[in-house]
């Protein structure tokens, strides 16, 4: 049996602070974390939801060649919510050789390439030899960042689909527990600002003006943030806490950087999830929303939610107060749908009245509070990638 | 953890697909050093074609070569491994953010996600199945096929396995070396019919001995991630069982044994 599994450990870090503590008075509280972009490099005139405390988060001396943006912020997750204790204590129980690092991420450590190309004294086309491509840049410099820190022994994997990296990791780390690989995984996902994503969002005119506001009759795009979610999966016992009881995945097979108009994909992955779960739709009580806060994400995925759920199952975005996380949304995502469960509480959209009048699901525009068994939480990305997570209470 | 290897493809230098590189692989004819070029990908839609990068026709050359007996190639899992993703097109992002003008391409943007190859094939066999794309640097076909054969073992699915990588592009090149393009896919089944060869994996969490190259083909194994299958391709060619030492990470490798069918 692949599921479910517990969650037996968290950690969130995002614009709304380091730790889940910040993130669920955040969400109580109505309090979103984008600001005015202040990170350089950016295109003008936008807001992102940059995560506080980098500076401080440097890599222990002895993993300093790790050293870059990205890994920074899975240090800090590392540091936050006793993850690395809770890491430690499973090490005692399955051994380091059997729990394996899972890890989505779309660019890694690729600001730190940018700040290379930018310090190359004028006429000059080549890096500072002593750059450490393998340890910042690269994908996998983020799963074994993480292993090496936590003292892992088992399998590292870099999962990178997009937008659906932070969730669809735990698919993986799920397929490796169900195999008898390891017994257990960190799995989640690691994004940071970087000007790549930025001005790639910019030149597909594709960012908001000011925050934004998934799910509302004019919202005008998306606001990018950067985030480190990170989980730890076992097989199930009796204790008490989250369980991640399935998940599904498929592509669009339509479109490189546009949804399929009717939601296919997103159809495909939502019931693939509920399949995994054993679940009818009607078992879940809440839907937090992919919602990026782009005109054709929002549009395609309630009419995919429409479709699965009809009108009688809450959603929303919660874009609005983290930003789109990219690699590491759908991880944040799952811990704050975990937070939504335990709380009773369905996050209405930030920053709208109403939800647009031509979406037909049931949009929550303003905090509800509710008795929740399930929560489903949606990732979808570029290449046509589709990830659907189901959360529920052990 | 078992999967049944249904069909195979290579695309690298000297290696200009599967049938005509068996018996090189299989040592009953000469390899020479010869530049790679891979196919134009006919199975993608002309406005896509034009868009997809040598890297993305690398991927989609071996993927079709180790689908092409199959009646519905929309019916498989995907597996996409990967250490570099496509170098070209995020060289030249980083080439254009540094221009005074910082204007990026849309076209490279969307070709930029890791992802980028998994969802043209999708999109050209019309596959709507579950595809995860890997990263690894180095043991990124040991990565690959770690997921792949997960899959296999767990949702009894048959997964398509493709890996590829290619030179970055400079000055990138200067930082991480990779001397030569090189992909391979193999079609792995829950079941044995129709199969090449059974395949059994195991973990292992200690640096995979080092190789010692038998000949100048072998030697090609270190110089991309995706050659790292040569081993296996050349057990699969020659039809011989072997037991194969896959480096995963630094400190930690894949041992699989390759049992003909």
């Amino acid at each position: 049996m692949m599921w479910p599994l517990r969650i037996s450990a968290g950690t969130a870090v995002s614009a709304l602070g380091a730790g889940i503590a910040p993130m669920r008075a955040a969400l109580h509280a109505r309090r979103g974390g984008l600001a005015p972009n202040t990170f350089p490099g950016a295109p003008a005139g936008i807001w992102t939801g940059a995560v506080a405390g980098l500076a401080e988060a440097a890599p222990p001396p002895e993993l300093a060649a790790y050293d870059c943006r990205n890994n920074r912020l899975a240090e800090l997750a590392l540091r936050s919510d006793g993850f690395a204790e809770a890491v430690a204590a499973a090490v005692r129980r399955h051994g380091a050789e059997r729990i394996a690092v899972v890890v989505g991420t779309s660019t890694a450590g690729i600001e730190c390439t940018e700040q290379a190309y930018a310090a190359r004294p004028s006429g000059t086309r080549n890096l500072p030899s002593g750059f450490d491509y393998a340890r910042t840049h690269d994908l996998q410099a983020l799963p074994n960042y993480i292993r090496a820190r936590l003292g892992l022994r088992g399998p590292a994997l870099a999962v990178s689909t997009a937008c659906t990296s932070g969730a669809r990791s735990m698919m993986e780390a799920a397929t490796l527990i169900a195999a008898g690989v390891v017994d257990a995984a960190v799995a989640g996902g690691v994004d940071s600002l970087c000007r790549l994503t930025l001005h790639g969002f910019a030149s597909l005119e594709l960012l908001s003006a000011g925050p934004c506001r998934p799910c509302a009759g004019d919202r005008d795009g998306i606001s990018i943030g950067e985030a480190a979610g990170l989980v730890l999966l076992e097989r199930p016992d009796a204790a008490p806490g989250p369980l991640l009881l399935g998940a599904g995945a498929s592509s669009d097979g339509h479109h490189m950087s546009s949804p399929h108009p009717e939601g296919l994909g997103a159809v495909g992955a939502m019931r693939a999830a509920l399949a995994a779960a054993g679940l009818a739709a009607s078992e879940v009580d809440y839907v937090n929303l992919h919602g990026t806060g782009t005109r054709a994400n929002d549009a395609m995925e309630d009419r995919a939610m429409h479709h699965v759920f009809g009108d009688g199952v809450a959603c929303s975005s919660t874009k609005g107060w983290t930003g789109h996380a990219l690699g590491a949304s759908g991880a944040i995502e799952a811990l704050l749908a975990a937070i939504c469960l335990e709380d009773g509480l369905v996050p209405g959209c930030l920053g709208i009245e109403a939800a647009d009048p031509e979406f037909r699901s049931d949009v929550a525009t303003a905090n509800r509070h509710t008795t929740l068994r399930r929560v489903m939480s949606n990732s979808f990305g570029f290449g046509g990638s589709n990830c659907s997570l189901v959360i529920g209470r052990g | 953890m078992k999967a049944f290897l249904g069909a195979v493809s290579v695309f690298g230098p000297g290696l200009a697909g599967w049938a005509a590189s068996r018996p090189i692989l299989a040592g009953s004819a000469p390899w020479a050093m010869a530049e790679a070029l891979p196919p134009a990908p006919a199975i993608l839609a002309p406005g896509d074609r034009r868009r997809a990068s040598a890297t993305v026709r690398f991927a989609l050359a071996a993927a079709s070569e180790a689908t092409e007996a199959e009646p519905d190639r929309a019916v498989f899992e995907t597996v996409f491994a990967s250490g570099n993703g496509d170098g070209a097109v995020i060289g030249g992002i980083l080439d254009a953010l540094h221009e005074p003008e910082g204007v990026v391409s849309p076209t490279l943007f969307h070709n930029s996600v890791h992802n980028a190859a998994a969802g043209y094939w999708h999109i050209a066999v019309g596959s709507t199945m579950p595809s995860v794309s890997l990263g690894g640097h180095d043991g990124a076909f040991a990565a690959g096929l770690l997921a792949a054969m997960g899959a296999v073992a767990t949702r009894g699915r048959p997964v398509l396995l493709v890996a590829y990588d290619t030179p970055m592009a400079a000055p990138l090149s200067g930082l991480r070396t990779t001397a030569l393009p090189f992909a391979c896919a193999c079609l792995l089944r829950p079941t044995a019919e129709a199969s090449e060869a059974l395949l059994e994996l195991r973990y292992v969490a200690e640096a995979a001995p080092d190789p010692v190259p038998a000949d100048a083909l072998d030697a090609l194994a270190p110089a991309n991630p995706a050659a790292r299958a040569l081993p296996l391709l050349r057990a699969l060619a020659a039809r011989r069982a072997a037991q194969i030492h896959l480096p995963l990470l630094p400190d930690a490798h894949l041992e699989l044994r390759v049992t003909p069918c």
